[in-house]
């Protein structure tokens, strides 16, 4: 309980987070996934959340844009309580952008109108106005000249700048990235990191589950451990990697900085 | 300093893997029995083709005012010619059958127009689903602008059949998606009245489903209110392969990742704007197929319309092979029907697998 706290208490007395997690829990059926997670992340802070598989880091942060529901306790972003109102659902969802571990781009749309596709059906944007942003990103992620291609015809890097792209076309105060390099090869991992340091550097809100360590080590503002559901250890990156607290911290940090 | 790599030329393939020759070698004589299968096929069609040609071709009779014009052993094609006008019309009078052709070719107008850059496709499919149902309805039943009425009892033929086969896919269709979608829902009432509806529908054969419709019905309603018979068959029809269609569809929304419906809803679509936009379009293109198969079985299944006394191609062709001066050209008749039927289905069949070349978008690398 006390790291969490820890976690808690870096928030400055009368500064508002823009994600919050009060005691949260949720199950699986019998399965305890999530077990009590107190935690607050500032505005533009970046989240780094790391652990095991099957700890719960994933389904922790699709409950931040209810792909996963939580059953107990209370998550606050931006102001709006997350619960079973459509309408807050909705109203989270259009500023909390997502990029997932299989990017999970529409195959039948090209790469143009995967990324103009919510901005004109869920922020009524004129199509033309949403073509020249989608193009803007496109040549933010520098992929502008794919851009009537279709996902099946770019390589799995390219894919995932896409996808990130995508996500900044609704503007969102939130980006989440569940695993954006797990399923990617070697060689493609540093063109879609590029992108998200260039983000980080821009000052998005990001919570980013990842087994890249490099990355946590230059770009989180504090880099959060969980095993078996729960929160174990939160702390600024060269404070975790250097000292970590708690014994299950220095094991996890042991068996994938030394293989 | 390292070594430059320089990847090595492409080279073309070898010229005996390419090419006609290559092709029969590797296909008609690749191993010792694909020879000796190559052969026997050759064989049967040395056995079947010259008499089946003589049979319809070189002995047939094209000419004549009953069965006893054909003399010459084989084939009597004038049966056809004489009764041409009822197979195609049924007992459609035979000086209004041009309101049928108009709107055939009306139709076809219509369809022909989506080729053209400069018209509006949305006001295009708007026109063709929405007003020239009614257009054709007019046409066919009259009592407007002078028209003379004709009753739907005397519809039948080809019409009929392609009346029947036509309501039915395009009002089975979308039925058949909200049903697929229906049972998929996590609405509790909504999933279950959509089980009950494709379960019920599916267990019972279309001719009970006729039977039902044509003479069940007309005991409920009270005296004095009957709807047309063609109506009710055609609701039969579209609610029976709405069933099929339904678990067809279930089976293409299944096929698409969880991934894309979680992307969807990421992205704050609504879930109708989620369904349109993005997994029923990939979901009916997985099942094209699947889709086309009912199609062609709902199409055939018009046939079963002669039991409850509609004449359709089928019918017309067996209530005239009873004339008694066209004796002894079942064959004929059979094979006239059975030509019909093959062309419309090998049409939707090619038809079908073209759609699906032009919606190929390389995602099978995925």
């Amino acid at each position: 309980m006390t790291e969490q706290n820890m976690a808690l208490a870096q928030l400055e007395p009368g500064e508002k987070a823009i994600i919050e997690f009060k005691d949260v829990n949720k199950w699986y059926g019998d399965f305890h996934v999530l077990k009590n997670i107190d935690f607050s992340i500032k505005k533009g802070e970046r989240i780094v959340v790391c652990g095991p598989s099957g700890s719960g880091k994933s389904t922790m942060t699709r409950c931040i844009n209810r792909l996963e529901e939580h059953q107990k306790g209370s998550i606050i972003v931006d102001g709006i309580e997350m619960n079973d109102n459509l309408k807050n659902i909705e109203a989270i969802r259009k500023d909390v952008g997502m990029v997932f571990q299989h990017f999970n781009l529409f195959p039948h749309l090209t790469i143009l109108e995967n990324l103009t596709l919510a901005p004109i059906w869920v922020r009524k944007m004129p199509k033309k106005e949403a073509e020249e942003m989608a193009m803007h990103y496109l040549e933010r992620v520098k992929i502008a000249n794919q851009a009537n291609k279709f996902p099946g015809q770019l390589s799995g890097g390219q894919q995932q700048r896409v996808a990130i792209a995508r996500g900044l076309c609704m503007k969102p105060r939130i980006m989440l990235f569940d695993e954006p390099t797990s399923a990617l090869d070697p060689e493609m991992i540093k063109e879609v990191l590029d992108v998200m340091i260039q983000l980080a550097d821009e000052g998005m809100t990001m919570v980013c589950v990842t087994h890249e360590m490099g990355f946590a080590k230059t770009v989180a503002d504090r880099v959060v451990f969980m095993d078996a559901g729960e929160i174990v250890e939160a702390n600024e990156p060269h404070e975790f990697f250097d000292n970590p607290q708690h014994d299950r911290t220095q094991l996890f940090l042991s068996q994938i900085l030394n293989h | 300093m390292a070594i430059k790599f320089n990847p090595s030329p492409s080279l073309p393939p070898p010229v005996n893997s390419v090419g006609a020759v290559a092709w029969v070698r590797h296909n008609l004589l690749s191993s010792p029995l694909n020879i000796f299968l190559t052969l026997f096929s050759f064989y049967v069609l040395y056995l079947l083709i010259p008499p089946v040609v003589e049979w319809g071709l070189i002995n047939a009779t094209f000419e004549g005012e009953s069965k006893a014009a054909c003399t010459a052993g084989g084939a009597c094609w004038a049966f056809i010619g004489v009764y041409f006008e009822q197979f195609m019309y049924g007992l459609y009078p035979a000086d209004e059958t041009w309101r049928i052709d108009l709107a055939l070719i009306l139709l076809v107008v219509l369809i022909a127009m989506f080729a053209i850059k400069a018209v509006n496709k949305l006001f295009l499919s708007i026109g063709i689903i929405a007003v020239y149902p009614v257009i054709a309805y007019f046409l066919f039943a009259g009592g407007v602008f002078g028209l003379e009425i004709v009753e739907t009892s005397l519809w039948g033929g080809l019409f009929l059949t392609t009346l029947l086969g036509v309501v039915g896919i395009v009002a089975s269709f979308p039925l058949g998606v909200l049903l697929a979608l229906g049972r998929q829902s996590s609405m509790p009432i909504a999933k279950s009245v959509c089980i009950v509806f494709i379960e019920t529908i599916r267990a019972v054969p279309l001719i009970t489903i006729l039977f039902m419709a044509s003479v069940m019905i007309p005991l409920f309603l009270p005296d004095g209110m009957n709807f047309n018979k063609l109506m009710r068959v055609l609701i039969g029809i579209t609610l029976f392969s709405a069933a099929y269609m339904a678990e067809v569809i279930r089976g293409g929304l299944q096929a698409i990742p969880k991934g894309q419906y979680e992307a969807a809803d990421a992205m704050g679509l609504t879930y109708w704007q989620s369904m349109v936009l993005v997994i029923l379009p990939q979901a009916l293109k997985l099942v094209i197929p699947g889709i086309v198969n009912t199609f062609i079985g709902l199409f055939k299944d018009t046939t079963l319309v002669y039991i409850v006394g509609m004449f359709d191609l089928l019918g017309r062709i067996q209530a005239a092979t009873h004339d008694s001066s066209w004796l002894g050209t079942t064959i004929e008749g059979y094979a006239f029907a059975g030509f019909i039927y093959w062309a419309a289905c090998f049409g939707m069949s090619r038809y079908s697998m073209r759609i699906e070349r032009k919606l190929e978008t390389g995602h099978k690398r995925n």
